[in-house]
């Protein structure tokens, strides 16, 4: 059968090839996609915030609407020591947002997807919050891991979760937004097989065929909502976890 | 039972996780319902925390996908 030959290897779009020659360096398409996302996002800023027109149009109204959603995130969950945190948020979110949303677009890689991005991310953010705390509060910031309170014979049980719980946080931002973009590529990767599968074997597969072509596309409606819903997922965290930092609890 | 059999049992185990998170998820969306019934004012406010707490639901279900993923394939 011609079905036996064909396999499914989802994990194959993921491979770093070098790109423009590498440039003298390990420059691999991952990294072209980042230079292109930050590109976009700077070049929606630069233009859309060149006009100043007292009644935007619509690139203004884009690139304010994306400034006020992020700059409200800080606020409301920071407090006003938000603003402080703004730039660094702004940056945090549309990176990611960038490589969720880029790599949607056939044969665009998804940077985000790789496990060393998202780690490098999530570690920068860990490093911050610790250093942000420690410059806010002193040695008081080891009072973060024993809640005011609580009973003093709770100590050898409450320190150590707490230790943990904290340590964890880069572990789990890091997987999250790698595993889910890992998880809808492969998805789509195993539901494309699908097709190809079922088109080797006749007209009746070609009609099976749209099954799963159907389900693709519905995919596709599903995985533009994860992209945005994981940056923002991202940089909320982010901010809970700089909250924790300047407040203490 | 040869390695491949044992593979595809494992990643079918590996996504028994997911009966927990679909109940999870399920929690989460009928208390928004709910919340957002009682008080449709507040809507702007919760829906933020119901989106954000289906996230993390979601990324439960993910690992265990990934381990099965990781089983299968890798």
């Amino acid at each position: 059968m011609a079905a036996e030959s064909i396999k499914i290897e989802p994990l194959e779009q993921f491979d770093l090839h070098r790109v423009l020659g590498g440039l003298g360096v390990n420059f691999t398409q991952a990294n072209l996609v980042m230079v292109i996302g930050a590109m976009l996002v700077m070049a929606l800023l630069f233009y859309g915030a060149r006009p100043r027109a007292v009644v935007p149009g619509r690139l203004q109204a884009a690139a304010e609407l994306a400034h006020d959603f992020i700059y409200r995130m800080a606020i409301d969950q920071i407090g006003p020591e938000g603003k402080r945190f703004f730039p660094f948020l702004f940056t945090l979110f549309f990176f990611v947002l960038m490589g969720n949303l880029l790599g949607l677009i056939p044969f665009v890689f998804t940077y985000t997807s790789h496990i060393a991005v998202t780690a490098a991310l999530a570690i920068m953010v860990i490093v911050l919050v610790t250093v942000v705390a420690l410059m806010e509060h002193g040695l008081n910031f080891f009072t973060y891991f024993f809640p005011a309170g609580a009973p003093v014979w709770l100590a050898p049980l409450i320190v150590p979760i707490e230790i943990i719980s904290y340590l964890s946080r880069p572990v789990s931002l890091s997987i999250r937004l790698f595993a889910n973009m890992v998880a809808g590529h492969v998805m789509f990767a195993v539901f494309a097989t699908f097709i190809v599968m079922l088109g080797s074997i006749g007209v009746i597969g070609m009609l099976g065929a749209a099954g799963p072509l159907a389900i693709n596309v519905v995919l596709m409606g599903f995985e533009l909502l994860v992209a945005a819903l994981q940056a923002y997922v991202f940089a909320i965290l982010t901010c809970i976890y700089l909250h924790d930092a300047v407040h203490l609890h | 039972m040869d390695v491949a059999a044992a593979r595809e049992l494992g990643a079918g185990i590996a996504v028994i996780a997911l009966a927990g998170v679909g109940i999870g998820i399920g929690n989460i969306f009928s208390a928004l319902v709910t919340s957002i019934a009682r008080n449709p004012s507040a809507r702007d406010q919760v829906f933020g925390l119901g989106i954000l707490g289906f996230a993390l639901t979601e990324a439960v279900a993910l690992f265990a996908l990934l381990i099965a993923f990781l089983i299968l394939f890798a």
